[in-house]
């Protein structure tokens, strides 16, 4: 019988600072048993909760895609017990991972549509999952239009430079990366979420969006959504609650019935203005 | 299926015949409380009384429980990996269980083992290797209303067998496969006695006076009970204290938490309450519950509108009335289930 609290036993392979400022750090993770990575069966927008034995678990959102091997990567803000102990622990220490959990955004169900992808700060991490398997030459072909609109406060709080300079060259994707305010050698865009997505105005057609951000960024982005046609159901939302269990038995995460680690946390706007605003 | 009899001098042998590879677990006085103890000597078995001061809940979901341990020193080969604590060794058994608190089992059975992902590998076992053996409430309290949660003082809802005291003797009805078992042997009641179950059965549902309906909670959106003025009127009195949830049999929620000590470490389950600000806290400071209107409300909802829609219908509650008892603001859920119902 499979104990659903037991975590698989990982060594951190490989840890990066991820912004200027410190407070995020990128860790990649290999499985100590190999064929606990074949049991890791995920897809973008699930999470895990990180186990830190003598601190804690604390649910993080998979960042890396599972079409980018077996070791998985997670960007985690220092901010509460066990993810301040995470940022000082070294690479090759052990701890362990937890999952998958919850939800992943139902690429499945949006073949044949455009995706048009709205990230703000570092809600991104699962949103850079979702690129890069919507990217993979398996995926792509079964999908429209794929915009980006990411934005952050200054450049060196942009997370995964890397990636979406390669999807800024590329021709198969709209990619909008925008600061809040000018900064000296930027020659990128300057403008809030809510704003670059006005000016780029995707069409409502055929299409989806998945949204990942402060809820400054969603309150104000929704309007310009709503000016342009989108539907509740087109829009699809990834939440965050305090979580303990990961799998729907503890009682804290819910919003209304459901459970964002369980039935989550992947919700639409529809399915969400029908529920309490607990989250 | 049928109903069987035991003379109550004969009690005691059944008792000891269960002691000899059980742990049996039974209400006992200690002082002026009744509460759930280890049997030792089958004496002091109690008949008479109400109900347990706690629901047996502890027994499958104890207050503190351990999940993992592991070792703590960083140099050791073995560090930091958890290893599961070993189950139960021995079966048991829970002797004059009410039925509302065997139904609360039944119940959470849905919640702690909804599917294979989500399937609580702890409290199964503990569920696995313990028979309920339950005692028919003759004389309920004024706070029950078991008959309002689809139950009864006589309900076999997450029973094996239901016991009902007729003084000098006792009739045994076997519910499951495993009271059946238990039962063979024992002579089977007679036509009088069985008439005599009917009669105190409808005696002690007619005890239960309170009337309550739930259709208009079922039936209404979510949205609509959760923004009902008169939670505003509700949340004043309540004092967060979160004894209700602790002696709720069917309250279930739980904190995980590590502690160390020294080159020992474990991770441990305890009780939480949906009362304390902390549970829904994240660790930014942002507190989706953040006010005690959003927490006295939340379990109520939970129990009456939340858990029916995720379990076929299914209410978290049996009716047992401790919260009504307990609550030090006088907090009735009656009067609540009344309110939400509109």
């Amino acid at each position: 019988m499979k104990n659903p609290y037991k975590p698989y036993p990982v060594r951190i392979k490989r840890i990066e600072i991820a912004t200027e400022d410190k407070s995020l750090r990128t860790f990649e993770f290999e499985f100590i048993n190999k064929e606990d990575a074949n049991k890791f069966n995920y897809m973008p927008g699930q999470f895990a909760e990180l186990s830190i034995p003598g601190y804690g678990e604390s649910p993080i959102g998979i960042a890396s895609s599972p079409t980018e091997g077996e070791n998985l990567l997670f960007t985690v803000f220092r901010i509460g017990k066990v993810t301040t102990k995470l940022h000082s622990m070294r690479e090759g220490e052990v701890m362990g991972v937890r999952g998958p959990l919850g939800h992943p955004y139902p690429l499945g169900e949006l073949e044949g549509k455009n995706i048009v992808i709205i990230a703000g700060g570092y809600a991104v991490t699962t949103l850079r999952s979702t690129m890069v398997w919507l990217l993979h030459p398996d995926n792509r072909s079964r999908y429209g239009k794929i915009t980006f609109i990411y934005g952050a406060r200054t450049p060196g709080l942009l997370l995964y430079h890397d990636q979406w300079r390669q999807w800024q060259k590329r021709d198969d994707v709209d990619c909008y990366i925008t600061i809040d305010r000018e900064v000296e050698g930027w020659d990128g865009l300057v403008g809030f979420v809510p704003t670059i997505t006005e000016k780029v105005s995707p069409d409502p057609e055929n299409s989806v969006a998945i949204i990942c951000g402060p809820p400054v960024m969603i309150k104000f982005t929704q309007p310009v959504l709503d000016k342009l046609g989108w539907k509740g159901e087109q829009i699809i939302m990834s939440l965050e609650n305090r979580m303990k269990c990961g799998i729907g038995i503890c009682g804290r995460c819910n919003v209304g019935p459901y459970y964002v680690c369980k039935d989550g946390p992947v919700f639409t706007k529809a399915e969400l203005d029908r529920l309490p605003k607990e989250y | 299926m049928g109903y069987k009899c035991l003379a109550k001098d004969k009690f005691s042998e059944l008792v000891e015949k269960f002691t000899k590879e059980q742990d049996v677990f039974a209400p006992i006085a200690q002082g002026l409380e009744v509460k759930w103890s280890l049997i030792d000597d089958p004496s002091k078995i109690l008949f008479d009384f109400k109900n347990t001061s706690m629901s047996p809940k502890g027994l499958f979901f104890p207050q503190t429980e351990c999940l993992f341990e592991f070792n703590n020193n960083k140099d050791a080969e073995d560090a930091f990996i958890l290893k599961e604590t070993s189950p139960l060794v021995k079966k048991r058994t829970l002797l004059n269980i009410r039925p509302c608190d065997a139904r609360a089992f039944s119940i959470l059975d849905k919640v702690f083992m909804k599917d294979e992902d989500s399937l609580d590998v702890y409290w199964k076992d503990k569920r696995d290797k313990t028979i309920l053996i339950g005692l028919a409430c003759t004389n309920p309290c004024s706070t029950c209303f078991c008959t309002q949660v689809n139950s009864s003082p006589f309900g076999e809802d997450g029973l094996d067998v239901l016991m009902i005291d007729l003084g000098d003797k006792v009739v045994l009805k076997d519910v499951t496969d495993k009271g059946e078992e238990i039962l063979k042997g024992l002579e089977d009641a007679s036509d009088e006695d069985i008439k005599k179950v009917e009669e105190l059965k409808k005696e002690a549902e007619s005890k239960i006076n309170a009337n309550l309906s739930m259709d208009n909670i079922l039936s209404r959106e979510v949205l609509e009970v959760y923004e009902d003025p008169f939670w505003d009127r509700l949340y004043e009195t309540c004092l967060n204290c979160g004894a209700c949830t602790f002696y709720c049999p069917t309250c279930h929620c739980f904190d995980i938490q590590d502690e160390t000590k020294g080159d020992y470490g474990r991770r441990v389950r305890n009780w939480d309450t949906c009362m304390s600000w902390l549970f829904t806290q994240h660790a930014s400071g942002h507190n989706p519950r953040g006010t005690k209107k959003h927490r006295v409300r939340q379990r109520f909802m939970h129990k009456f509108k939340y858990m029916p829609i995720k379990l076929d219908g299914d209410i978290g509650c049996v009716g047992c009335g401790r919260c009504i008892q307990v609550c030090p603001v006088n907090i009735d859920v009656r009067d609540v289930i009344k309110n939400m119902n509109k």
